[in-house]
């Protein structure tokens, strides 16, 4: 039982009616912070690539154009960061990550997102498949801006948006969960924001 | 990236305010005393909560101003429109509890085991977790070679201007003012651009260590400039806030 903080009253920027699209302990922004452990890559497009790799083999790649080719979705979805902002109703356009391991024989219980820059995240399969997660390169009608994740990142909205993994450059299939980044800094292996698993133990 | 793993789960406690320190208008620096610290290290963070009769509750994220070893501080700046800030800075008193629990994160963290020269570089109130590393840095008499580059908008809005004015052996403070400088300034005038940065930063031949604090733009820029001058990207540590 939390103890009552003398003189505080809520100021909730909820807006009205939307509380219960809001998991608990976040509150809505309507600016969009950028969190980001070190400096934006800046990877030329020509250079760009989306792997599926397994125990060191790649088992299916696609450049920049070719990603660009596969069938895009639009989806507007709200998004959970652990830093307690939420943003409502963000449009992204992207590829569902269903059509990219459709693409690949091979299948295991968990996936590690790679990106530029060092920067991993580990996900049960089962969370980047069945329309819930995306290889996302568009933003509110534009492009995905550097600084929020572009060319392109990962979108994985049910879950803390740290697992959306910016400047994704792919996805390593896994027989066994390891932690990626955050996860090895104490964050949570899976990460539910209705949970609030921000912490590992939480 | 190197990685230091951080385990067991954080619990919620309840602590007590011991002091509150003004350092400018809008920031106060809260000493607080938890029953049950871990301890934390310098550039960490906590996560407080607050609690309304209704049982409505509003959490953040604040970093930790204190060195490792000295009582437990966060300095809080006062957001306009915020619904935590203006309550820590403007209603909280000694002896008042405050929930928190802590510390999180492990990456924009310096240890005294790194001999690199140190650059920090803070824009506004990013500078808070760069003086829990300058303190701790001190405290252990830590020989390590440090700067720190300072951006403020105006000279009362400079957060530990008495103590960082203090620091001498081997620490040296650079300030750049953006909107007004006092009269007889000396420090730099303007936004940190990559003119001040070449001037004022550790050449990559030293393979020094940044860490980069404060609003997003800010640290965009600043990041991007020190890749320019050969920082190597795992060399330049980050941490961001606000929205752009």
């Amino acid at each position: 039982m939390s103890p009552v903080s003398r003189g505080f009253r809520g100021r909730s920027q909820t807006p009205a009616g939307e509380d219960s699209r809001l998991p608990p302990g976040q509150h809505v922004t309507l600016d969009y912070p950028v969190l980001s452990a070190g400096p934006t890559p800046h990877t030329p497009l020509p250079e760009w690539t989306f792997s599926i790799t397994r125990g060191g083999d790649t088992l299916k790649s696609w450049t920049w154009q070719e990603m660009q080719a596969l069938p895009a979705e639009t989806v507007t979805v709200d998004i959970h960061c652990v830093t307690r902002w939420s943003k409502l109703g963000t449009r992204w356009r992207g590829v569902s990550v269903d059509t990219l391991l459709d693409q690949v024989d091979a299948s295991t219980p968990y996936v590690l997102a790679f990106s530029d820059g060092g920067y991993t995240t580990n996900l049960p399969t089962e969370d980047v498949a069945g329309g819930k997660a995306w290889v996302a390169f568009g933003y509110e009608g534009g492009p995905l801006a550097p600084e929020h994740g572009g060319p392109a990142r990962l979108l994985v909205p049910h879950l803390y948006f740290w697992k959306s993994a910016k400047w994704v450059r792919g996805l390593e299939l896994r027989d066994h969960d390891a932690p990626g980044f955050w996860e090895t800094y104490g964050y949570h292996m899976y990460g539910d924001p209705w949970k609030q698993q921000r912490y590992a133990g939480d | 990236m190197e990685t230091t793993a951080v385990r067991g789960r954080l619990t919620w406690q309840t602590a007590a305010v011991t002091a509150i320190t003004r350092e400018t208008d809008a920031v106060s620096t809260i000493e607080l005393n938890p029953p049950d610290w871990p301890g934390h290290r310098a550039g960490q963070h906590l996560d407080v909560r607050l609690t309304a009769d209704d049982g409505y509750a509003a959490e953040r994220s604040y970093s930790i101003a204190s060195a490792p070893g000295e009582p437990l501080a966060i300095t809080v700046q006062r957001l306009e429109n915020g619904e935590v800030s203006p309550y820590l800075t403007e209603e909280l008193r000694v002896g008042d509890q405050l929930e928190l629990r802590g510390p999180i994160g492990g990456y924009f963290v310096w240890e005294p085991a790194d001999h690199s020269p140190v650059m920090l570089i803070a824009g506004g109130s990013g500078v808070v977790p760069l003086r829990s590393m300058l303190r701790h840095r001190q405290l252990v008499g830590s020989d390590v070679p440090a700067r720190l580059l300072y951006s403020s908008r105006t000279w009362p809005d400079v957060i530990y201007r008495g103590e960082l004015d203090h620091y001498r052996d081997g620490v040296r403070v650079i300030w750049t003012l953006t909107n007004s400088q006092p009269p007889g300034w000396t420090g730099y005038s303007g936004r940190v651009n990559a003119a001040m940065l070449t001037e004022t930063v550790w050449p990559a031949s030293e393979h020094p260590l940044a860490f980069i604090c404060g609003p997003t733009t800010f640290v965009e820029v600043v990041a991007e400039h020190l890749l320019g001058l050969g920082y190597p990207p795992e060399r330049v540590k980050t941490e961001r806030f606000g929205g752009k």
